[in-house]
């Protein structure tokens, strides 16, 4: 049966009341990556903004066990919660490793690559906010051309990002997927399906972040859904290596075109010292991925 | 009691990874490095051949080992590790990690100069230099020590829930075949039982651990004042001042299951009657011991104190083991650059306050896998001997045994 706002799970394993800001994307991702997981799950996380959502010591916001680790060491942390549940067998709960992008596609990749080539079993999931939001917007290597940034104040950042999902294709696991905190049910579908399967999963959500992007925090998110429909964001999932598109970007490639970048840019502040050419720049990057993703569509 | 077991011809490589296969460990990390390497692949080969039963995870970092160590010891595993100089420099921010979490984690290692420039010979700069992370640090002085002490060392740990690194010199003993006396695993299984964890992580009973945490005391839910990370980092000195005590218990008890006592944080050889006393740590130990002979050979009353634990930095031990030194000369494989070699300042530091009035002598020796001979700390000590005044205490800085 097909999961609807109706027929969600009622039940909260990330309860109200946490420290994230307000119009926090991953705040409303990781209730619904949570409610895939029904809560048997052994959650692994370094420092970022979902350890600022966890809350203070002695209180958490959350009700699924958790190990916070360094933050290099996301995806090193969870092989070694999986060695411990096998040598003493106590398998079952999913192991997940939850890391912003900071944590994922720069200084952890190292242990993130390992344990993908390991075939470790466990799901990894990165939330992607575009920057180091949880220490004051600092670029990362996710953060888009022209934006600018703590560390890319006046000029905005003069690189594309990389794509990390790709990059995670290429170790040849069993799952990939993007998501969006915009779509939480193409979101919940795809937690869902990552843990069934065994092996190294690894999910990408997008997650809007209102004071680093320096939009209104109540457009969290229609710039989620505008992101997809001008194709910065594409929602796909790659299961044993067969591509599909998926929700939004389904119906877009379906039935029209993507609306043009610049309407998007325009809605945020980091975008406002952006160039014409970097404007182009952007807009051939987008282009190129879409229709990469709509030849391998079969579009 | 007479010894039990079988006697074989192992390197110190080879008893460390038996030692972990005694112990059965459950989880082993581990990346290679020169000297450490063959410990993995021994444990890897135990794994593989199904003689233990354990999960080895082959991770691309040091720095991954021991994340991979610390996560498998929240659940409730028994965890090795094993690494050498820039891997254990590597790992430094995770060695915090382990000791700060609390978690009974193992690593051995074997110790090696850092870079640069490269070189991958015994000194002891690489533990020395992780000394204010929070773990026991005990030394072996040679294959069976090394063999015995990782043994001990889960009993330690897991009864202080502090982690513990056992060292000892690369290739000086990690590369070098002496007779060590294997324990039955029957005798192994008496001495050490499994490990009771005091971590819980279960989706029924769910809990955070080492989320952020204030510098004060806060109430949790229930209305109860829980610590604050001062009073977490306070416990954690506790638990290091009071190992002391479950360490010569464990090491005592050692000795009544297998014949092989360590009743003592130091090793002390001839120091009855000694006015001059070599102080050392790992195989360095076993040198001076020979220093010390030809010494009272020529005369002098000589003796030897080894250090065999370093962390907690057994102070009243020292002391007493001491009192009757009129001169100490300490032989460092390690400088704290700008000051000396590091168990000379804490030896100085551990004489503050006390009755000894001894002259120190420090010497740097044997740094990048230098040779240290006998004939050299005899030396030492004898100039040391012609030194000592009692307006001339001590030096501003140490003396090396080097070329410049």
């Amino acid at each position: 049966m097909k999961t609807t706002a109706v027929n969600l799970t009622e039940k909260e394993y990330a309860l109200p009341g946490n420290r994230t800001c307000p119009g926090c994307a991953l705040s409303l991702a990781y209730r619904h990556i949570l409610k895939a997981l029904e809560g048997q799950a052994i959650v692994t996380v370094p420092p970022s903004c979902l350890t600022v959502l966890h809350g203070m010591y002695p209180i958490t916001s959350v009700t699924v066990p958790c190990v916070n680790t360094p933050f290099a060491s996301a995806a090193a942390s969870a092989t070694g919660l999986l060695a411990g549940l096998k040598a003493l067998g106590r398998e079952g709960p999913t192991v997940v490793a939850v890391a912003g992008d900071g944590g994922t596609y720069d200084i952890g990749i190292q242990a993130l690559s390992a344990a993908a080539e390991r075939q470790t079993d466990f799901l990894y999931i990165c939330y992607d906010n575009e920057g180091y939001m949880n220490t004051g917007n600092q670029r990362s290597g996710s953060t888009p051309l022209g934006a600018i940034s703590g560390t890319t104040p006046v000029l905005g950042k003069q690189q594309n990002p990389k794509d990390i999902v790709a990059i995670m294709e290429a170790h040849g696991i069993p799952y990939v997927a993007t998501a969006n905190a915009s779509y939480p049910l193409d979101l919940y579908e795809k937690v869902k399906k990552a843990r069934a399967i065994r092996g190294t999963r690894f999910i990408h959500v997008f997650s809007p972040c209102p004071p680093g992007w320096s939009f209104p925090f109540n457009n969290t998110i229609s710039i989620g859904k505008l992101a997809v429909e001008i194709g910065w964001v594409i929602l796909y999932e790659v299961e044993d290596g067969v591509f599909r598109l998926t929700s939004a970007s389904e119906s877009i490639a379906k039935q029209g075109n993507l609306k043009p970048l610049r309407e998007y840019l325009g809605q945020q502040g980091r975008f406002r010292n952006i160039t014409e050419e970097q404007i182009e720049a952007l807009q051939r990057w987008v282009n190129a991925r879409w229709k990469r993703c709509l030849d391998r569509a079969g579009n | 009691m007479a010894e039990k077991g079988s006697t074989r011809i192992l390197d110190g490589n080879n008893a460390a990874a038996q030692g972990a296969k005694l112990s059965r460990v459950q989880v082993i990390a581990a990346y290679p490095i020169t000297p450490q390497s063959p410990v993995t692949e021994k444990l890897s080969e135990f794994v593989e051949k199904g003689e233990l039963d354990a999960q080895y995870v082959a991770v691309e970092s040091e720095h991954s080992a021991l994340a991979v160590c610390t996560s498998a010891s929240t659940v409730g595993a028994r965890a090795f590790t094993a690494s050498s100089s820039h891997g254990l420099a590597y790992m430094h921010e995770m060695l915090h990690w382990a000791a700060g979490a609390r978690l009974p984690v193992f690593l051995a290692c074997v110790n090696r100069a850092i870079g640069a420039p490269w070189n991958v010979l015994n000194d002891q700069q690489d533990s020395i230099s992780q000394r204010d992370t929070g773990w026991i640090q005990i030394y072996a002085r040679n294959n069976q020590e090394i063999l015995d002490s990782i043994i001990q060392a889960y009993r330690i740990a897991e009864s202080v829930y502090v982690p513990v690194m056992v060292c000892y010199d690369g290739f000086v003993l990690s590369h070098t075949e002496m007779p060590v006396n294997l324990p039955s695993q029957e005798d192994v299984d008496r001495f050490l039982p499994p490990y009771k964890p005091h971590t819980i992580l279960d989706p029924a009973n769910p809990r955070n651990y080492n989320l952020v945490t204030f510098a004060n005391p806060r109430v949790n839910a229930e209305g109860v004042l829980c610590h604050g990370y001062m009073e977490l980092r306070y416990l954690l000195q506790e638990a290091l001042q009071n190992s002391r005590e479950t360490i010569i218990k464990v090491g005592q008890e050692f000795g009544e299951a297998f014949g092989r006592t360590y009743s003592s944080t130091l090793w002390a050889n001839r120091l009855d009657d000694a006015n001059t006393v070599i102080v050392a740590m790992g195989s360095l130990v076993m040198e001076a011991t020979v220093a010390a002979d030809i010494l009272r050979e020529a005369g002098h009353k000589v003796g030897v104190l080894g250090l065999r634990v370093f962390r907690p930095f057994p102070k009243a031990d020292v002391v007493k083991a001491l009192e009757k030194s009129r001169l100490i000369v300490v032989f460092d494989k390690n400088i704290s650059y700008g000051l000396e070699g590091a168990t000379c300042s804490e030896i100085k530091s551990a004489l503050y306050g006390s009755s000894v009035r001894a002259v120190i002598r420090n010497f740097i020796v044997g740094l990048g896998g230098r040779d240290v001979k006998a004939r050299e700390l005899v030396d030492a000590v004898n100039r040391s001997l012609l030194s000592a005044k009692e307006d001339d205490l001590t030096r501003e800085y140490p003396e090396w045994i080097c070329a410049i």
